[in-house]
């Protein structure tokens, strides 16, 4: 279970890096997605991996998953979320006003106006 | 337990949404409500700013759970500073914002404008990690529909970039924070102090992991090389109130660094000891070298000053990152000075900048009161460049004094001389091609139109009222108070570094009891053996006693 959890962390990691470095909007917020799973799910395991143990503690239970990066994944969870929202909104503003998708910001456009439509 | 601790985080979350939802339809009221609520918390951070200027260490536990199970709040001498420093700079830029009609360019300024208030001050107040992070992501929500305000082509483009670079960050906050998790099995600032000290340096690879993430993270905020090539495009094309604002932004970063590094991977941890200072010392050199020739190269004026900014926070960095008490004294001094310089040169820039098309550095005609703007932007540059009489002299001589170890002294004195005098010639450069040339310029007909469809229409040839150039001058004057009250500021600067690296009294204040209270009790019942098994105690460890056993009982 360890090789498994490990290795969907590092592909889904891997995947949101390659995507975000394409620097055009949508792959990089498909990719700050996947970032956000891949940190989702190496929070929970920061907790340890265990099988058949009591969620929380339990009176007569000696042992049981530490509940606490499940409240942290949630809250990490719930961020995001809104955070991709807050992403997608403005990335077409960025589009609507600018015509362009591109996310790196060449030098000739700061200063020239181009006549993009 | 005192209650006005947790009162600058609610009190802008309780004017955000009445200021968002009731007063959306009605600009003078939302303005009324802004301005309230920032000068109620002008006053609360001054009521703190004096209770913790006892050198007690004043906690703050929501719901009343004991320290590692709830969250605390810990108010402190350093964080009561921070948290004064940006409700003064937060008024300063009220003021610009509603006497230039910025606020009224988009919608929610004032709302997002309370929420980023609330974000800082948490971020400032907290002492966990995982809240430190929630209070991030708030003041960084409220920054990204700042930083649009007004919207336009190029800040929208640059908006974009600076929300992507942000998340980015802050996935790599939250994967510092799982590993912390995964080796130390709590985020409680103190107890992670405690938890850290007791693991041997042979099985801390993990903690010193990090701690490394955790830095990059910081200095991500903090605009540290070799993260820090999103401030200057973020901050040139942000509304420059917005930019002023963000002067404390990178202050965030900066505390965290103070704090976090301090306290849990502080001296006494033999896993982590000198690793922070190790590697932030060449980025904090490199970041001065990039600020300095940023200004020296840059066309317009808000990115030049974006980029003095940068050579302000490697300045600030270099005395952090020699953690040691003298030299944080000497970089909280220079922490309050750049704020103040870096804000009133935005704010400055912004009274120039709606008076002409765009903020390139070329020569065009003189703009109204060009005498007054001179002034002013002479006064601010030569604050923050570190010419006498403002205190940026004083706050680099300062922080040169005690950096006196052989082997860094060569390296940071250059930095930071070099740097000074590059900034110095910046800024004459652009001042005299702002301000000077342009007395004798006269702009031929048909240039005008390319420039101006530009920027949007906003361009005013009317000269400045009194409230619109009164909060610059008010943040010069904090500089020149800084500079005038040098030695009682210094004073107090050293107790509150004296305090921060008194790392005992943090933890046992915020602990109480470090050894005697059990994060994770081992059976119903024991409570109150426990309670008595530590019979010197007062009666509150009967108190914590009991809460354990109502904690398990839910």
């Amino acid at each position: 279970m360890e090789l498994i959890v490990a290795s969907a962390v590092g592909v889904l990691t891997a995947g949101g890096i390659y995507l975000m470095l394409r620097l055009r909007a949508f792959p990089v917020i498909l990719g700050l997605a996947l970032l956000s799973y891949a940190v989702n799910i190496f929070i929970f395991a920061s907790g340890r991996l265990a099988v058949n143990m009591a969620p929380v503690l339990k009176y007569g239970e000696a042992s049981y998953t530490d509940p606490l990066p499940q409240a942290l994944v949630l809250t990490a969870i719930v961020i995001s979320f809104g955070m991709t929202a807050v992403l997608v909104m403005i990335a077409i503003g960025a589009f609507l006003d600018s015509g362009t998708d591109k996310v790196n910001i060449a030098d000739s456009d700061a200063d020239v106006e181009d006549p993009v439509k | 337990m005192n209650h006005w601790i947790i009162a600058p985080v609610i009190l802008p979350a309780l004017i955000a949404p009445i200021v968002g939802y009731v007063m959306r339809h009605d600009i003078s009221l939302a303005r009324i409500g802004s301005t309230i609520g920032t000068v109620l918390l002008v006053a609360i951070a001054a009521g703190l700013f004096w209770t913790a200027s006892d050198g007690q260490i004043h906690v703050y536990r929501l719901g009343d759970w004991p320290a590692p199970f709830g969250i605390v709040l810990v108010l402190d001498q350093l964080s009561a500073l921070m948290v004064l420093l940006t409700s003064v700079l937060a008024l300063l830029v009220l003021i610009h914002a509603i006497s230039t009609n910025w606020d009224q360019r988009g919608v929610h300024f004032h709302a997002l404008f309370q929420f980023q208030l609330m974000g800082i001050c948490g971020a400032f107040l907290t002492g966990d990690v995982f809240n430190l992070f929630v209070f991030f992501e708030v003041l960084l929500i409220a920054s990204y529909g700042l930083m649009i305000h007004s919207g336009g082509k190029m800040r929208m483009r640059a908006g974009l970039q600076y929300v992507i670079m942000n998340l980015a960050g802050s996935t790599l906050f939250l994967f510092a924070l799982g590993t912390l998790y995964a080796s130390a099995g709590t985020l409680n600032i103190a107890d992670l102090a405690v938890r850290l000290a007791e693991i041997p340096e042979s099985e801390a690879g993990i903690v010193r992991v990090a701690a490394m993430l955790l830095m990059i993270v910081f200095a991500v905020k903090a605009a540290l090389f070799p993260v820090q090539f999103w401030l200057p495009g973020a901050y040139s094309n942000a509304p420059a109130p917005v930019a002023a604002l963000f002067a404390i932004m990178t202050k965030v970063g900066a505390y965290a660094i103070l704090r976090v590094h301090t306290i849990v991977f502080g001296p006494e941890i033999a896993a982590t000891e000198h690793m922070a200072g190790l590697w932030l010392f060449p980025a904090a050199i490199v970041t001065i070298a990039v600020g300095a020739i940023g200004v020296l190269g840059a066309r317009r004026l808000l990115p030049l000053i974006a980029f003095s900014v940068l050579g302000s926070m490697g300045t600030l960095m270099i005395a952090i990152s020699d953690f040691s008490p003298g030299a944080t004294t000497a970089a909280l001094y220079y922490l309050v000075h750049s704020t103040f310089a870096a804000a009133a040169l935005f704010l400055v820039a912004d009274l120039v900048v709606t008076r002409r098309p765009g903020d390139t550095l070329g020569t065009l005609p003189a703009t109204v009161q060009n005498g007054l703007f001179a002034a002013l932007f002479f006064a601010a540059a030569i604050g923050m460049a570190g010419m006498p009489p403002l205190s940026g002299f004083l706050g680099k001589l300062f922080v040169l004094d005690n950096l006196r170890v052989p082997e860094e002294m060569p390296w940071a004195w250059s930095a930071v001389l070099v740097g000074s005098l590059v900034t110095i010639v910046g800024f004459a450069r652009a001042g005299s091609a702002l301000f000077w040339k342009s007395t004798s310029f006269v702009l031929p007909e048909n240039v005008v139109s390319e420039d101006e469809e530009e920027e949007e229409t906003h361009i005013t040839h009317e000269p400045a009222r009194a409230w619109e150039v009164a909060p610059t001058m008010m943040a010069i004057g904090a500089l020149a108070a800084l500079s005038i009250f040098a030695g009682p500021a210094a004073r107090y600067f050293e107790a509150t570094s004296a305090q921060l690296f008194e790392r005992s009294l943090y933890v046992g204040a915020v602990l109480e009891n470090p050894e005697g209270l059990k994060p994770y009790p081992d059976a119903h019942g024991e409570d109150d053996g426990e309670a008595e098994s530590h019979g010197t105690e007062e009666a509150e460890s009967h108190g914590t006693a009991a809460a354990d056993g109502e904690k398990e009982a839910h």
